[in-house]
């Protein structure tokens, strides 16, 4: 079963529990309101009044930081959760019944690979639009593949099994099996590629917010405010700062959660 | 032999898949771009020779095809933002993000493999146990974040390169090495500390072996044994990462060139996504993806032929 007592885990569920909670605190209440503007206060650096300092129109960075990785951590966890959920049908499905459609999705699938996950996400973006939306679109299509990889090679493995062959002797229907017998067997695998997922639904967002082709003004992303924050660099080193840290915190929790549970920790 | 042409041949399978599969994408895409380009200048007749002109006649397999076969001797269509042939439009870009993954390249492989080994060899070590936790930290850290802030601090504080200031290959060889350094070591610190990560535990698995048990037995040192027993068993699956790594990494310089203002492809990737220019993007998405293929093949090859088990199986 999954061994949540190492260190890696433990450090990992640390650094994203303490993030989770910033987050869910800052939905109903952030120090400032994050799009407040303050004359008075334009680049402010970091003082009790404002932990993080202030922005060119001064706006308290602590809260906007808050608000992007709000954000942020929303648009990966409903892409994640998209393509979770349509992998795991489709290589539950594929993996249990084979035949010419499974050959057809599983070479799909390997030509899929050829692209890198950030080429894979411009095309998207390229071929729908930037935005919020397109972008969880773009992210959940993106994790389709990965979740289906894993979950038909491990259905193709469980199904050979006793406790598959007896249930089906027992009359036992095949979504059945498939969905309450063999599942919940695969759930430790799904946890760990779930958390690298959620490592790379991070970074992508952050990298196509950063370029200008992602989340689009004026909603908030960790990504966006760098972009922005890089203009300010010399008057203001610590929007930048921020901003990068919260994505670092944000993808390192997840990476070591990911490797914790005895995952690959690049993909 | 056998083997190889095997794999040549699944390997230009899966070129033709990955160019249909691209070419399609950006077929998809509604609006008629000679329309656009055209404006008010509609003719029925000018449409029809800028048609031609950006070989958008015919249906779908045709057009594919033609593109193909233009593809392979090196015309790659016509830009629809600059109305030049996209050859012209990447004119030294190539060259330029080329230069800057191949040194971003070195430097993983300059920093991995020694730091590998010395986290391994010193694994129970203080020093070793907390430059493995820092290791750990530079695996999450963005190339485009490590980028801001080499900007910050080597470009604006210390001033040893201008921010934005490219120096052409043609103007000074080190000037351009110069500027190109800062960006790749941003793309290579992640895939460095990844790369020693691998390589770690890829060392200590093979110390479960019984092989190191023997060696042990005949009076070896942890590092005699690491180092001419278990090192070259360990190296395998770290050879074909970073024979796999460098297409990675060309594509990590799509965004670290956006944050040095390098003009290589990447740049002109974002550029002409953003302005809807489809050839150049289509062109330049199709040559990293034959990379990446491309690139698996050979780490496919270099793998048979440095292990005989694989070679002879």
């Amino acid at each position: 079963m999954i061994d949540t007592h190492n260190r890696t885990f433990r450090a990992g569920a640390v650094i994203t529990g303490i993030m989770l909670l910033i987050i869910l605190v800052g939905l109903v209440w952030t120090p400032y309101d994050p799009n407040a503007m303050n004359g008075a206060a334009k680049m402010a650096p970091p003082s009790l009044a404002h932990l993080l300092g202030t922005d060119n129109f001064g706006r308290d960075i602590f809260s906007r930081v808050v608000q992007g990785a709000g954000a942020t951590f929303l648009i990966a966890a409903v892409s994640v959760a998209a393509g979770l959920v349509i992998g795991v049908v489709l290589g539950g499905l594929t993996g249990w019944y084979g035949g010419w459609v499974d050959e057809l999705l599983m070479r799909l699938n390997d030509t899929l690979t050829a692209f890198p996950s950030i080429l894979l996400a411009l095309v998207l973006i390229a071929l729908f639009g930037s935005g919020k939306y397109n972008i969880i679109f773009a992210l959940g299509l993106l994790f389709v593949p990965t979740f289906a990889r894993i979950v038909r090679m491990e259905v193709a493995k469980q199904k050979e099994l006793d406790y598959v062959r007896s249930a089906r002797l027992m009359g036992v229907g095949s979504m059945r099996i498939l969905f309450v017998h063999i599942l919940p067997n695969i759930v430790p695998v799904l946890l760990s590629t779930i958390a690298i997922s959620f490592n790379n639904a991070v970074l992508a967002e952050a990298s196509m917010s950063y370029l200008g082709v992602g989340v689009q003004p004026p909603d908030p992303s960790l990504g966006r405010m760098l972009n922005e924050a890089q203009s300010y660099l010399l008057s203001a080193p610590w929007y930048a700062l921020s901003s990068g840290v919260a994505i670092v915190l944000l993808v390192l929790g997840f990476g070591l959660l990911s490797e914790g549970l005895g995952g690959e920790t690049d993909a | 032999m056998g083997t190889i042409a095997k794999k040549t041949g699944t390997l230009l399978l899966t070129l033709l898949l990955v160019s249909a599969m691209a070419f399609l994408a950006f077929q998809i895409i509604p609006g008629d771009p000679v329309t656009k380009i055209l404006g008010t200048d509609y003719t029925p007749e000018r449409a029809a020779t800028l048609r031609h002109e950006l070989g958008l006649e015919g249906d779908l397999s045709a057009r594919y095809l033609r593109w193909l076969a233009g593809f392979i001797t090196g015309d790659f269509g016509i830009s629809y933002s600059y109305m030049k042939p996209v050859r012209q439009v990447m004119q030294g870009k190539l060259a330029v993000t080329a230069a800057l993954s191949v040194l971003s390249w070195l430097l993983v492989l300059l920093f991995s493999i020694p730091l590998g080994i010395a986290l391994a060899r010193y694994h129970k070590g203080v020093f070793a146990r907390a430059a493995a936790t820092v290791n750990q930290v530079f695996m999450a850290v963005p190339p485009f974040f490590i980028g801001i802030l080499f900007t910050y601090l080597f470009g604006l504080l210390l001033k040893w390169f201008v921010p934005g200031k490219f120096v052409p290959f043609s103007e000074s060889f080190w000037g351009c090495i110069g500027y190109l350094f800062f960006p790749a070591l941003a793309i290579a610190i992640p895939k460095a500390a990844k790369t020693a990560r691998l390589l770690v535990s890829s060392i200590m698995g093979e110390m479960q072996k019984d092989y190191v048990r023997t060696a042990y037995s005949r009076g070896n040192s942890r590092w005699m044994v690491i180092r001419t027993h278990v090192l070259r068993n360990a190296l395998l699956p770290v050879v074909t990462y970073l024979a796999m790594s460098l297409a990675d990494i060309v594509a990590g310089s799509i965004i670290v060139e956006q944050v040095f203002v390098v003009p290589g492809i990447g740049r002109l990737l974002v550029a002409s996504i953003a302005s809807r220019d489809f050839p150049v993007a289509l062109t330049i998405v199709v040559l990293i993806a034959a990379l990446v293929v491309f690139m698996n093949y050979v780490a496919d090859l270099v793998t048979q032929y440095i292990d005989p088990r694989v070679r002879l199986s």
